[in-house]
């Protein structure tokens, strides 16, 4: 089953993201999403201080199946980047929600996380799909 | 179409398969991890239901000039019993109907195990073809196929199987097969390890599946299944070659028997004119030596031309780096170029197997970070 934690955001290209305390907003594609996709390969990364806007394509993940781009939620500056990927992309498989995350951003505006899905919402819509 | 489901059905159901249809056949895309599945048959021992392959018996008098007739490898290079022949079955134009494998059973009888796909195609040619020769034809649809590979499959079978049927096969050369109570076996197979294929009555499977898992033989599915091939440098038909291209130029020069001339087998005469055409294509091998993944139908590229196409592409999990077949003209080598998400990057040319029994068979231009494997290098 696909592990939907209910203190995520998401949007409906299958992206999470995460408020953390210092206002900071992580990254990562959905559980249903590496599902989907299956082993993980290669995965690109936006560099670090790279400006996006909501919605603009920044990475890729690439699975034995399809390469697949990766928009961010929200609009701001990359911080950070989970490096481990580079060597174990495999940690998406295993832990998308987590160890599997993808980018880190500072948010230009918080607000644009309340026009994200629920947990609920991201339910219904994946229920809808099936 | 309804999908046919496998004998094994039930069994992959509860190794958590993901299941897809496959020919008409639901069949197991993975049980987890393509990846880790691929490794197991490269390091240890796995197990495929390949049940959807169809399996045919022919026999009688006229057998023998029937398939010298109908298959463009030459069935007089099975000399013993038990031997078994790879071999392309083709149409007047030299194009690939199908791939095969050729058994001999016995004097006057053999079998031909081809793909699930191809399944009324195939046996709608030998029925049209099979007039003016003494010869019988029987499906055998009671028999169900089962591959076990991997270094450790042989004597992961071997313990799994009564005694007496063991020592029977204990001391099978490659490309060779044994029938025994029941059950057919040969050392054959399609990733590029030893190992088995078995086919048994379809009430004896679930038992023997059963008793190599509680041995530690993985099922693997067709995701793996198609890696691994791929690595050993083994065509898919569909996707390698099909009805419009020539063994020559689908890398199975070596399976076409020109010896005798006089042997007037299906397509001959298409493919001999083939053979002189110096402007022909060829299928090789490439390697991409920076991030990202090879697939089926990217366009090939020699100084922005397009010059051939992938006919099958993906990530060589014991390279850790992508791979593929591809089509290209005779007189290319070197490096090319390969369109990969809108971009040209550049691919080297190589001589297919990638890897054969474990081992990476390419050399390799400098390490790339990536996935397992890498290291090994």
């Amino acid at each position: 089953m696909n592990n939907i934690p209910s203190h995520l955001k998401y949007t409906d290209s299958h992206e999470w993201s995460e408020l953390l305390d210092d206002g900071t907003v992580r990254i990562g594609i959905t559980d249903h999403a590496q599902g989907l996709l299956g082993d993980m390969v290669f995965i690109e990364l936006p560099e670090v201080g790279r400006e996006v806007a909501a919605a603009e394509d920044c990475a890729v993940v690439e699975s034995v199946k399809a390469a697949s781009d990766i928009y961010s939620p929200v609009s701001g500056e990359i911080i950070e980047i989970n490096t481990e990927l580079e060597e174990n992309p495999e940690l998406v498989n295993q832990s998308a929600n987590q160890d599997g995350w993808l980018f880190l951003v500072r948010p230009q505006d918080i607000s644009e996380l309340d026009k994200l899905m629920d947990a609920n919402a991201y339910s219904e819509l994946l229920a809808a799909d099936e | 179409m309804t999908i046919k489901q496998t004998p094994l059905a039930a069994s992959h159901i509860q190794a958590n398969a993901k299941m897809v249809d496959f020919g008409g056949w639901e069949m197991p895309l993975h049980y987890g991890s393509q990846i880790e599945e691929h490794h197991a048959v490269r390091q240890d021992a796995g197990m495929f239901d390949v049940s959807h392959m169809t399996i045919v018996d022919v026999s009688g008098e006229g057998v023998d000039e029937f398939l010298k007739r109908l298959l463009a490898n030459n069935i007089d290079r099975l000399k013993s019993k038990g031997k078994a022949l790879y071999t392309c079955m083709l149409n007047e134009q030299g194009g690939v109907l199908d791939d095969l494998i050729v058994y001999n059973l016995e004097p006057e009888k053999y079998r031909i195990v081809f793909n699930a796909a191809t399944r009324d195609k195939v046996m709608d040619w030998i029925h049209r073809h099979k007039k003016g020769f003494y010869v019988s034809i029987n499906e055998r649809d009671d028999l169900t196929m089962l591959a076990v590979q991997g270094p450790n499959a042989r004597a992961k079978v071997e313990a799994a199987l009564p005694a007496a049927v063991s020592t029977l096969i204990t001391d099978l050369a490659p490309f060779h097969s044994v029938e025994v109570e029941n059950m057919f076996i040969a050392r054959t197979g399609y990733t590029g390890e030893d190992g088995y294929e078995l086919m048994l009555p379809t009430n004896k499977i679930t038992e023997l599946w059963d008793a190599l898992a509680h041995s530690g033989v993985r099922p693997i599915g067709l995701g793996a299944r198609d890696t691994l091939r791929l690595e050993a440098g083994m065509n898919l038909y569909g996707a390698d070659m099909n009805e419009t291209v020539n063994p020559l130029e689908s890398g199975l020069g070596w399976t076409i028997s020109w010896e005798p001339a006089e042997r007037n087998f299906i397509g001959r005469v298409a493919l001999e004119k083939k053979r002189k055409d110096k402007n022909r294509n060829k299928l090789v091998g490439l390697v991409l030596e920076t991030k990202g993944v090879l697939r089926n139908h990217q366009k090939v590229m020699l100084d922005g031309q397009v010059i051939g196409e992938i006919t099958s592409g993906s990530f060589s999990p014991t390279m850790g780096l992508a791979i593929a077949l591809a089509r290209v003209p005779r007189s290319v080598s070197g490096m090319c170029q390969v369109e990969l998400r809108g971009k040209p990057v550049v691919a080297r040319i190589v001589t297919p197997p990638f890897v054969r029994n474990g081992k990476i068979c390419v050399e390799l231009d400098h390490k790339i970070k990536s996935t397992t494997g890498a290291e090994e290098l």
